[in-house]
Protein backbone atom coordinates (compact mmCIF):
# COMPACT_ATOMS: atom_id res chain seq x y z
CA UNK A 1 0.00 0.00 0.00
CA UNK A 2 1.38 3.42 -0.89
CA UNK A 3 1.87 6.13 1.71
CA UNK A 4 -0.91 8.30 0.31
CA UNK A 5 -3.35 5.38 0.49
CA UNK A 6 -2.52 5.11 4.19
CA UNK A 7 -3.08 8.83 4.60
CA UNK A 8 -6.53 8.50 3.07
CA UNK A 9 -7.40 5.50 5.24
CA UNK A 10 -6.16 7.30 8.34
CA UNK A 11 -8.46 10.21 7.50
CA UNK A 12 -11.46 8.05 6.58
CA UNK A 13 -14.52 9.40 8.36
CA UNK A 14 -15.75 5.86 8.96
CA UNK A 15 -12.75 4.91 11.06
CA UNK A 16 -13.53 4.45 14.75
CA UNK A 17 -13.59 7.69 16.71
CA UNK A 18 -12.60 8.36 20.31
CA UNK A 19 -16.06 7.59 21.67
CA UNK A 20 -16.00 4.23 19.87
CA UNK A 21 -12.72 3.37 21.58
CA UNK A 22 -13.98 4.50 24.96
CA UNK A 23 -17.23 2.55 24.60
CA UNK A 24 -15.43 -0.62 23.55
CA UNK A 25 -12.47 -0.60 25.90
CA UNK A 26 -13.65 1.07 29.11
CA UNK A 27 -16.62 1.13 31.46
CA UNK A 28 -18.16 3.76 33.73
CA UNK A 29 -16.84 6.67 31.66
CA UNK A 30 -17.30 10.04 33.34
CA UNK A 31 -16.64 12.93 30.98
CA UNK A 32 -14.71 15.94 32.26
CA UNK A 33 -15.30 19.15 30.37
CA UNK A 34 -13.65 22.53 30.45
CA UNK A 35 -10.19 23.93 31.04
CA UNK A 36 -11.45 25.69 34.19
CA UNK A 37 -9.83 28.84 32.89
CA UNK A 38 -12.85 30.03 30.99
CA UNK A 39 -13.45 27.67 28.08
CA UNK A 40 -14.63 24.28 26.94
CA UNK A 41 -13.21 22.74 23.78
CA UNK A 42 -15.16 19.92 22.19
CA UNK A 43 -12.22 18.78 20.09
CA UNK A 44 -10.66 17.14 23.14
CA UNK A 45 -12.80 14.49 24.78
CA UNK A 46 -11.80 12.88 28.04
CA UNK A 47 -12.51 11.86 31.56
CA UNK A 48 -12.26 9.04 34.07
CA UNK A 49 -13.13 5.44 33.30
CA UNK A 50 -12.43 1.89 34.35
CA UNK A 51 -10.13 -0.33 32.33
CA UNK A 52 -10.77 -3.91 33.44
CA UNK A 53 -11.98 -2.47 36.72
CA UNK A 54 -9.00 -0.16 37.20
CA UNK A 55 -9.49 3.61 37.27
CA UNK A 56 -7.72 5.38 34.42
CA UNK A 57 -7.87 8.80 32.80
CA UNK A 58 -8.64 8.55 29.12
CA UNK A 59 -8.66 11.35 26.59
CA UNK A 60 -8.11 12.13 22.97
CA UNK A 61 -8.95 14.21 19.96
CA UNK A 62 -12.55 14.04 18.90
CA UNK A 63 -13.58 13.96 15.26
CA UNK A 64 -17.10 13.59 14.00
CA UNK A 65 -18.71 11.75 11.10
CA UNK A 66 -21.36 14.26 10.11
CA UNK A 67 -20.95 17.95 9.46
CA UNK A 68 -22.88 18.76 12.65
CA UNK A 69 -20.67 16.52 14.72
CA UNK A 70 -17.58 17.99 13.15
CA UNK A 71 -18.72 21.54 13.78
CA UNK A 72 -19.15 20.66 17.45
CA UNK A 73 -15.64 19.29 17.73
CA UNK A 74 -13.98 21.62 15.20
CA UNK A 75 -12.92 18.65 13.03
CA UNK A 76 -10.63 17.43 15.79
CA UNK A 77 -8.50 20.58 15.82
CA UNK A 78 -8.07 21.80 19.40
CA UNK A 79 -7.48 25.34 20.50
CA UNK A 80 -5.37 26.18 23.54
CA UNK A 81 -8.34 25.47 25.83
CA UNK A 82 -8.39 21.90 24.55
CA UNK A 83 -4.75 21.37 25.48
CA UNK A 84 -5.35 23.04 28.83
CA UNK A 85 -8.31 20.79 29.51
CA UNK A 86 -6.17 17.78 28.63
CA UNK A 87 -3.46 18.96 30.99
CA UNK A 88 -5.95 19.62 33.75
CA UNK A 89 -7.31 16.10 33.66
CA UNK A 90 -3.85 14.57 33.27
CA UNK A 91 -2.56 16.40 36.35
CA UNK A 92 -5.61 15.14 38.18
CA UNK A 93 -4.81 11.62 37.05
CA UNK A 94 -1.35 12.06 38.50
CA UNK A 95 -2.81 13.22 41.81
CA UNK A 96 -5.02 10.14 42.04
CA UNK A 97 -2.36 7.85 40.58
CA UNK A 98 -4.40 6.83 37.59
CA UNK A 99 -2.65 5.72 34.42
CA UNK A 100 -3.33 7.99 31.44
CA UNK A 101 -4.36 6.66 28.06
CA UNK A 102 -4.56 9.05 25.12
CA UNK A 103 -5.97 8.52 21.63
CA UNK A 104 -4.42 10.70 18.95
CA UNK A 105 -6.36 11.64 15.82
CA UNK A 106 -6.06 15.22 14.58
CA UNK A 107 -5.29 17.18 11.41
CA UNK A 108 -3.39 19.52 13.76
CA UNK A 109 -3.94 22.22 16.35
CA UNK A 110 -6.43 24.80 15.08
CA UNK A 111 -4.80 27.65 13.14
CA UNK A 112 -7.37 30.26 14.07
CA UNK A 113 -7.50 33.81 15.28
CA UNK A 114 -8.72 33.10 18.79
CA UNK A 115 -6.46 30.10 19.16
CA UNK A 116 -3.48 32.37 18.60
CA UNK A 117 -4.89 35.09 20.79
CA UNK A 118 -5.26 32.75 23.75
CA UNK A 119 -1.86 31.12 23.42
CA UNK A 120 -1.94 28.04 21.21
CA UNK A 121 1.85 27.80 21.21
CA UNK A 122 2.13 28.26 24.96
CA UNK A 123 -0.60 25.70 25.66
CA UNK A 124 1.07 23.01 23.55
CA UNK A 125 4.50 23.77 25.00
CA UNK A 126 3.11 23.50 28.52
CA UNK A 127 1.67 20.08 27.74
CA UNK A 128 4.94 18.82 26.29
CA UNK A 129 6.85 20.00 29.33
CA UNK A 130 4.38 18.83 31.94
CA UNK A 131 3.66 15.46 30.32
CA UNK A 132 7.37 14.68 30.27
CA UNK A 133 7.41 14.68 34.08
CA UNK A 134 4.10 12.98 34.99
CA UNK A 135 4.55 10.33 37.66
CA UNK A 136 1.96 7.90 36.34
CA UNK A 137 2.01 5.58 33.33
CA UNK A 138 1.13 7.35 30.09
CA UNK A 139 0.22 5.38 26.99
CA UNK A 140 -0.68 6.98 23.65
CA UNK A 141 -2.20 5.36 20.62
CA UNK A 142 -2.22 7.15 17.28
CA UNK A 143 -5.46 5.88 15.78
CA UNK A 144 -5.84 8.04 12.68
CA UNK A 145 -4.03 11.23 11.75
CA UNK A 146 -1.28 12.29 14.10
CA UNK A 147 -0.43 15.61 12.62
CA UNK A 148 2.07 18.09 13.96
CA UNK A 149 2.37 19.64 17.42
CA UNK A 150 -1.38 19.27 17.74
CA UNK A 151 -0.90 15.52 17.98
CA UNK A 152 2.27 15.54 20.07
CA UNK A 153 0.57 17.85 22.58
CA UNK A 154 -1.19 14.82 24.08
CA UNK A 155 1.31 12.13 23.08
CA UNK A 156 4.36 12.49 25.34
CA UNK A 157 3.93 8.95 26.64
CA UNK A 158 5.98 6.09 28.09
CA UNK A 159 4.59 3.91 25.33
CA UNK A 160 3.46 5.22 21.95
CA UNK A 161 1.64 2.84 19.63
CA UNK A 162 0.15 3.32 16.20
CA UNK A 163 -2.62 1.49 14.47
CA UNK A 164 -1.41 -0.24 11.35
CA UNK A 165 -3.04 2.31 9.05
CA UNK A 166 -2.46 5.42 11.14
CA UNK A 167 -0.03 8.16 10.17
CA UNK A 168 2.10 10.42 12.35
CA UNK A 169 3.93 13.38 10.86
CA UNK A 170 5.40 16.81 11.36
CA UNK A 171 2.75 18.30 9.07
CA UNK A 172 0.11 17.18 6.58
CA UNK A 173 1.51 15.99 3.23
CA UNK A 174 -0.31 18.92 1.60
CA UNK A 175 1.42 21.36 3.93
CA UNK A 176 4.77 19.68 3.43
CA UNK A 177 4.49 19.92 -0.37
CA UNK A 178 3.36 23.50 -0.11
CA UNK A 179 6.24 24.58 2.13
CA UNK A 180 9.09 22.67 0.52
CA UNK A 181 8.03 22.61 -3.11
CA UNK A 182 5.54 25.50 -3.15
CA UNK A 183 3.06 23.09 -4.72
CA UNK A 184 0.39 21.49 -2.55
CA UNK A 185 -0.76 19.30 -5.43
CA UNK A 186 2.35 17.17 -4.95
CA UNK A 187 0.67 15.69 -1.89
CA UNK A 188 1.07 12.04 -2.92
CA UNK A 189 4.77 12.45 -3.48
CA UNK A 190 5.12 14.28 -0.18
CA UNK A 191 3.39 11.46 1.69
CA UNK A 192 5.98 9.08 0.28
CA UNK A 193 8.97 11.28 1.08
CA UNK A 194 7.83 12.16 4.62
CA UNK A 195 7.97 8.58 5.99
CA UNK A 196 4.82 8.95 8.01
CA UNK A 197 3.41 5.42 8.19
CA UNK A 198 3.40 3.30 11.33
CA UNK A 199 6.05 1.08 9.75
CA UNK A 200 8.31 4.09 9.04
CA UNK A 201 7.95 5.44 12.54
CA UNK A 202 8.68 2.09 14.08
CA UNK A 203 11.89 1.95 12.09
CA UNK A 204 12.78 5.46 13.26
CA UNK A 205 12.35 4.27 16.84
CA UNK A 206 9.76 6.95 17.49
CA UNK A 207 6.97 4.48 18.35
CA UNK A 208 7.01 1.32 20.46
CA UNK A 209 4.69 -0.89 18.48
CA UNK A 210 2.13 -1.29 15.73
CA UNK A 211 -1.37 -2.56 16.40
CA UNK A 212 -2.74 -4.78 13.66
CA UNK A 213 -6.06 -3.80 12.14
CA UNK A 214 -6.50 -7.11 10.35
CA UNK A 215 -8.52 -8.98 12.97
CA UNK A 216 -10.62 -7.60 15.81
CA UNK A 217 -9.20 -4.11 16.33
CA UNK A 218 -10.64 -3.44 19.78
CA UNK A 219 -9.33 -6.74 21.18
CA UNK A 220 -5.91 -5.98 19.72
CA UNK A 221 -5.86 -2.56 21.41
CA UNK A 222 -7.13 -4.08 24.64
CA UNK A 223 -4.30 -6.63 24.66
CA UNK A 224 -1.72 -3.96 23.89
CA UNK A 225 -2.96 -1.67 26.65
CA UNK A 226 -3.00 -4.52 29.16
CA UNK A 227 0.53 -5.63 28.39
CA UNK A 228 1.88 -2.06 28.34
CA UNK A 229 0.26 -1.27 31.69
CA UNK A 230 1.62 -4.48 33.16
CA UNK A 231 5.10 -3.49 32.06
CA UNK A 232 4.83 0.09 33.33
CA UNK A 233 3.39 -1.06 36.66
CA UNK A 234 6.84 -2.47 37.42
CA UNK A 235 8.17 1.09 37.63
CA UNK A 236 7.86 3.41 40.61
CA UNK A 237 6.31 6.87 40.22
CA UNK A 238 9.74 8.49 39.87
CA UNK A 239 10.96 5.79 37.49
CA UNK A 240 7.95 6.36 35.25
CA UNK A 241 8.87 10.03 34.87
CA UNK A 242 12.52 9.18 34.25
CA UNK A 243 11.59 6.49 31.75
CA UNK A 244 9.49 8.95 29.74
CA UNK A 245 12.07 11.70 30.01
CA UNK A 246 14.83 9.50 28.70
CA UNK A 247 12.69 8.14 25.92
CA UNK A 248 12.16 11.63 24.50
CA UNK A 249 15.56 12.99 25.44
CA UNK A 250 17.55 10.24 23.76
CA UNK A 251 15.33 8.85 20.97
CA UNK A 252 17.70 10.28 18.35
CA UNK A 253 20.91 9.62 20.27
CA UNK A 254 22.16 6.97 17.85
CA UNK A 255 21.72 9.27 14.87
CA UNK A 256 23.56 12.09 16.56
CA UNK A 257 26.16 9.63 17.80
CA UNK A 258 25.59 11.25 21.15
CA UNK A 259 27.27 8.39 23.01
CA UNK A 260 30.67 9.46 21.75
CA UNK A 261 29.93 13.16 21.70
CA UNK A 262 28.12 13.36 25.02
CA UNK A 263 30.96 15.17 26.67
CA UNK A 264 30.56 18.70 25.56
CA UNK A 265 33.73 20.47 24.75
CA UNK A 266 33.95 23.96 26.11
CA UNK A 267 36.68 25.86 24.42
CA UNK B 1 37.37 15.82 13.64
CA UNK B 2 39.75 17.91 15.67
CA UNK B 3 40.50 19.92 12.59
CA UNK B 4 36.93 21.01 12.26
CA UNK B 5 36.73 21.91 15.92
CA UNK B 6 40.05 23.73 15.85
CA UNK B 7 39.03 25.64 12.81
CA UNK B 8 35.86 26.81 14.48
CA UNK B 9 37.73 27.52 17.67
CA UNK B 10 39.99 29.83 15.76
CA UNK B 11 37.05 31.40 14.09
CA UNK B 12 35.48 32.26 17.38
CA UNK B 13 38.71 33.34 18.98
CA UNK B 14 38.93 35.84 16.21
CA UNK B 15 35.39 36.68 16.98
CA UNK B 16 35.80 40.38 17.43
CA UNK B 17 37.41 40.69 14.05
CA UNK B 18 34.59 38.74 12.53
CA UNK B 19 32.08 41.09 13.97
CA UNK B 20 33.84 43.96 12.31
CA UNK B 21 34.51 41.94 9.24
CA UNK B 22 31.67 39.48 8.72
CA UNK B 23 32.83 38.74 5.22
CA UNK B 24 35.56 36.53 6.67
CA UNK B 25 33.00 33.94 7.66
CA UNK B 26 31.59 33.77 4.20
CA UNK B 27 32.81 31.98 1.20
CA UNK B 28 33.91 34.47 -1.46
CA UNK B 29 30.91 33.70 -3.64
CA UNK B 30 28.44 34.83 -1.04
CA UNK B 31 27.68 38.45 -0.39
CA UNK B 32 28.26 39.81 3.09
CA UNK B 33 25.11 39.76 5.12
CA UNK B 34 23.76 43.08 6.22
CA UNK B 35 20.99 41.76 8.41
CA UNK B 36 21.49 41.70 12.16
CA UNK B 37 22.34 38.09 12.84
CA UNK B 38 23.31 35.72 15.63
CA UNK B 39 26.91 36.93 15.68
CA UNK B 40 25.84 40.56 15.92
CA UNK B 41 23.53 39.58 18.72
CA UNK B 42 26.25 37.82 20.67
CA UNK B 43 28.61 40.76 20.21
CA UNK B 44 25.97 43.15 21.49
CA UNK B 45 24.86 41.12 24.50
CA UNK B 46 27.89 39.26 25.85
CA UNK B 47 30.56 41.20 27.71
CA UNK B 48 33.48 41.70 25.39
CA UNK B 49 35.67 38.65 24.98
CA UNK B 50 33.62 36.46 27.32
CA UNK B 51 31.61 34.37 24.87
CA UNK B 52 33.04 30.87 24.53
CA UNK B 53 30.94 28.82 22.14
CA UNK B 54 30.25 25.14 22.72
CA UNK B 55 31.58 22.99 19.91
CA UNK B 56 29.83 19.95 18.55
CA UNK B 57 30.71 17.30 16.11
CA UNK B 58 27.70 15.44 14.82
CA UNK B 59 27.67 12.92 12.01
CA UNK B 60 25.77 14.15 8.94
CA UNK B 61 22.06 13.45 9.26
CA UNK B 62 19.44 13.22 6.55
CA UNK B 63 16.75 10.88 7.86
CA UNK B 64 14.36 11.31 4.93
CA UNK B 65 17.22 11.22 2.40
CA UNK B 66 15.83 14.54 1.32
CA UNK B 67 17.34 15.74 -1.91
CA UNK B 68 19.82 18.58 -1.52
CA UNK B 69 19.46 18.79 2.26
CA UNK B 70 23.02 17.81 3.16
CA UNK B 71 24.50 20.14 0.54
CA UNK B 72 22.32 22.97 1.76
CA UNK B 73 23.49 22.52 5.34
CA UNK B 74 27.13 22.36 4.29
CA UNK B 75 26.80 25.59 2.40
CA UNK B 76 25.05 27.32 5.28
CA UNK B 77 27.61 26.18 7.81
CA UNK B 78 30.24 28.04 5.86
CA UNK B 79 28.05 31.04 5.43
CA UNK B 80 26.83 31.27 9.02
CA UNK B 81 29.89 30.02 10.86
CA UNK B 82 27.84 27.68 13.02
CA UNK B 83 27.00 24.00 12.91
CA UNK B 84 23.27 24.56 12.70
CA UNK B 85 20.82 27.40 13.20
CA UNK B 86 21.83 27.97 16.81
CA UNK B 87 25.00 29.12 18.51
CA UNK B 88 25.32 28.36 22.20
CA UNK B 89 28.04 29.19 24.65
CA UNK B 90 29.00 30.45 28.05
CA UNK B 91 29.46 34.16 28.59
CA UNK B 92 29.00 37.03 30.97
CA UNK B 93 26.41 39.76 30.79
CA UNK B 94 27.22 42.81 32.89
CA UNK B 95 29.60 40.53 34.73
CA UNK B 96 27.00 37.85 35.47
CA UNK B 97 27.96 34.43 34.09
CA UNK B 98 25.31 32.60 32.09
CA UNK B 99 24.72 30.24 29.18
CA UNK B 100 23.35 31.92 26.10
CA UNK B 101 21.95 30.39 22.93
CA UNK B 102 21.10 32.44 19.87
CA UNK B 103 19.13 31.17 16.91
CA UNK B 104 20.10 32.25 13.45
CA UNK B 105 17.30 32.55 10.91
CA UNK B 106 19.74 32.80 8.03
CA UNK B 107 20.24 29.07 8.54
CA UNK B 108 17.12 27.54 6.98
CA UNK B 109 14.87 29.95 8.84
CA UNK B 110 16.29 28.50 12.07
CA UNK B 111 13.99 25.54 11.68
CA UNK B 112 14.44 22.91 14.38
CA UNK B 113 15.93 19.59 13.42
CA UNK B 114 17.83 17.02 15.43
CA UNK B 115 21.05 18.97 15.69
CA UNK B 116 19.45 22.23 16.70
CA UNK B 117 17.37 20.41 19.30
CA UNK B 118 20.42 18.59 20.61
CA UNK B 119 22.54 21.74 20.85
CA UNK B 120 19.72 23.47 22.73
CA UNK B 121 19.41 20.52 25.13
CA UNK B 122 23.13 20.21 25.81
CA UNK B 123 23.45 23.93 26.41
CA UNK B 124 20.53 23.76 28.85
CA UNK B 125 21.96 20.70 30.60
CA UNK B 126 25.32 22.43 30.87
CA UNK B 127 23.62 25.44 32.46
CA UNK B 128 21.92 23.04 34.89
CA UNK B 129 25.16 21.35 35.87
CA UNK B 130 26.92 24.65 36.43
CA UNK B 131 23.90 26.32 38.07
CA UNK B 132 23.98 29.08 35.48
CA UNK B 133 21.02 31.00 34.06
CA UNK B 134 20.06 29.99 30.54
CA UNK B 135 19.13 32.74 28.09
CA UNK B 136 17.79 31.91 24.65
CA UNK B 137 17.14 34.27 21.76
CA UNK B 138 14.53 32.51 19.67
CA UNK B 139 13.78 32.95 15.99
CA UNK B 140 12.38 30.17 13.91
CA UNK B 141 10.06 29.19 11.14
CA UNK B 142 9.21 26.01 13.08
CA UNK B 143 10.08 22.36 12.72
CA UNK B 144 12.57 21.38 10.03
CA UNK B 145 10.39 19.68 7.46
CA UNK B 146 13.35 17.95 5.86
CA UNK B 147 13.73 15.77 8.95
CA UNK B 148 10.08 14.68 9.11
CA UNK B 149 8.85 13.17 12.36
CA UNK B 150 12.28 13.43 13.96
CA UNK B 151 11.99 17.21 13.83
CA UNK B 152 8.54 17.10 15.45
CA UNK B 153 9.96 15.03 18.29
CA UNK B 154 12.50 17.78 19.06
CA UNK B 155 9.59 19.73 20.51
CA UNK B 156 9.10 17.10 23.20
CA UNK B 157 12.83 16.68 23.70
CA UNK B 158 13.63 20.35 24.25
CA UNK B 159 10.52 20.92 26.39
CA UNK B 160 11.38 18.00 28.65
CA UNK B 161 14.97 19.18 29.11
CA UNK B 162 14.03 22.76 29.86
CA UNK B 163 11.29 21.64 32.25
CA UNK B 164 13.83 19.59 34.24
CA UNK B 165 16.25 22.54 34.27
CA UNK B 166 13.56 24.84 35.65
CA UNK B 167 12.32 22.30 38.19
CA UNK B 168 15.84 22.04 39.54
CA UNK B 169 15.86 25.77 40.20
CA UNK B 170 17.38 27.00 36.96
CA UNK B 171 16.51 30.44 35.63
CA UNK B 172 15.34 30.27 32.02
CA UNK B 173 14.91 33.52 30.09
CA UNK B 174 13.59 33.58 26.55
CA UNK B 175 13.83 36.52 24.21
CA UNK B 176 11.39 36.11 21.34
CA UNK B 177 12.68 37.74 18.20
CA UNK B 178 11.21 38.01 14.73
CA UNK B 179 9.84 35.53 13.77
CA UNK B 180 9.23 32.84 16.41
CA UNK B 181 6.65 30.44 15.06
CA UNK B 182 5.59 26.81 14.68
CA UNK B 183 7.33 24.04 16.57
CA UNK B 184 9.75 26.36 18.32
CA UNK B 185 7.04 28.69 19.57
CA UNK B 186 5.10 25.62 20.76
CA UNK B 187 8.05 24.24 22.70
CA UNK B 188 11.02 25.88 24.39
CA UNK B 189 10.29 29.46 23.24
CA UNK B 190 7.18 29.80 25.38
CA UNK B 191 8.45 28.03 28.50
CA UNK B 192 10.54 30.85 29.97
CA UNK B 193 10.47 31.88 33.61
CA UNK B 194 10.85 35.32 32.13
CA UNK B 195 9.71 36.01 28.57
CA UNK B 196 10.96 39.06 26.71
CA UNK B 197 10.21 40.01 23.13
CA UNK B 198 11.53 42.47 20.61
CA UNK B 199 9.14 45.13 19.33
CA UNK B 200 6.92 44.02 16.45
CA UNK B 201 8.35 40.48 16.41
CA UNK B 202 5.96 37.99 14.83
CA UNK B 203 5.22 35.30 17.42
CA UNK B 204 2.68 32.55 16.98
CA UNK B 205 1.96 28.91 16.37
CA UNK B 206 0.40 29.03 12.92
CA UNK B 207 1.69 31.33 10.21
CA UNK B 208 -0.51 34.32 9.30
CA UNK B 209 -1.13 33.03 5.77
CA UNK B 210 -2.37 29.67 7.03
CA UNK B 211 -4.71 31.40 9.46
CA UNK B 212 -6.08 33.69 6.77
CA UNK B 213 -6.73 30.70 4.53
CA UNK B 214 -8.42 28.82 7.38
CA UNK B 215 -10.72 31.56 8.58
CA UNK B 216 -11.22 33.16 5.18
CA UNK B 217 -10.60 36.72 6.31
CA UNK B 218 -7.81 39.23 6.63
CA UNK B 219 -6.04 39.35 9.96
CA UNK B 220 -6.23 42.54 11.99
CA UNK B 221 -3.27 44.90 12.02
CA UNK B 222 -0.65 43.91 14.56
CA UNK B 223 -1.99 40.35 14.92
CA UNK B 224 0.62 37.94 16.37
CA UNK B 225 3.07 40.77 16.97
CA UNK B 226 4.94 41.07 20.27
CA UNK B 227 2.64 43.88 21.42
CA UNK B 228 -0.41 41.73 20.68
CA UNK B 229 1.02 38.86 22.68
CA UNK B 230 1.82 41.09 25.57
CA UNK B 231 -1.70 42.47 25.53
CA UNK B 232 -3.00 38.90 25.77
CA UNK B 233 -0.71 38.00 28.61
CA UNK B 234 2.15 36.02 27.10
CA UNK B 235 5.10 38.42 27.27
CA UNK B 236 6.61 39.94 30.42
CA UNK B 237 8.24 42.86 28.69
CA UNK B 238 9.00 44.16 25.23
CA UNK B 239 12.58 45.32 25.00
CA UNK B 240 14.25 47.26 22.23
CA UNK B 241 17.47 45.90 20.88
CA UNK B 242 19.58 48.78 22.17
CA UNK B 243 18.30 48.19 25.72
CA UNK B 244 18.50 44.40 25.65
CA UNK B 245 21.87 43.95 27.33
CA UNK B 246 20.99 46.34 30.12
CA UNK B 247 17.65 44.63 30.70
CA UNK B 248 19.17 41.15 30.76
CA UNK B 249 21.87 42.36 33.14
CA UNK B 250 19.18 43.71 35.41
CA UNK B 251 17.25 40.43 35.30
CA UNK B 252 20.37 38.47 36.22
CA UNK B 253 21.01 40.90 39.07
CA UNK B 254 17.42 40.38 40.24
CA UNK B 255 18.10 36.65 40.33
CA UNK B 256 21.55 36.96 41.85
CA UNK B 257 20.60 34.64 44.70
CA UNK B 258 20.77 31.67 42.28
CA UNK B 259 24.53 32.19 42.07
CA UNK B 260 24.80 31.29 45.74
CA UNK B 261 24.14 27.67 44.73
CA UNK B 262 27.31 27.54 42.72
Amino acid sequence: MSAIEKVLIARDKDRPKINDYIDALFTDFFEQKGDFLGKEDGSIYGGIALFHGRPVTVLGHRKGRTVEENMACNFGMPGPEGYRKALRIMKQAEKFRRPIITFVDTPGAYPGLEAEMYGQAQAIAANLAEMSALKVPVISIVTGEGSSGGALGIAVANKVFMLENAIYSVLSPEGFASILWHDSTRRDEAAQVMKLTAQDLYEFGVIDGIISEKADLMSAIDRKLKSALKELDMLSADELAVNRYEKFRYFDEARLNASSAKEMEVV
Amino acid sequence: MTNVVDKRKNKFNRYKDLRENPGELLSPAIKPVKEYDALDRIADIADEGTFTPFQFDFPETNPLDFEGYVEKKEELRKECGSHDAIIAGECKIDGWPCVMAVMNKKFMMASMGMELGEIFCRACEYAGEKHLPFIVFTASGGARMQEGILSLMQMAKTSAVVKRFKDEGGLYITVLTHPTTGGVSASFATLGDITLAEPKALIGFAGPRVIEQTIGQKLPEGFQRAEFLQEHGFVDEIVRRENMKEELGKLLRLHSNIYLRR
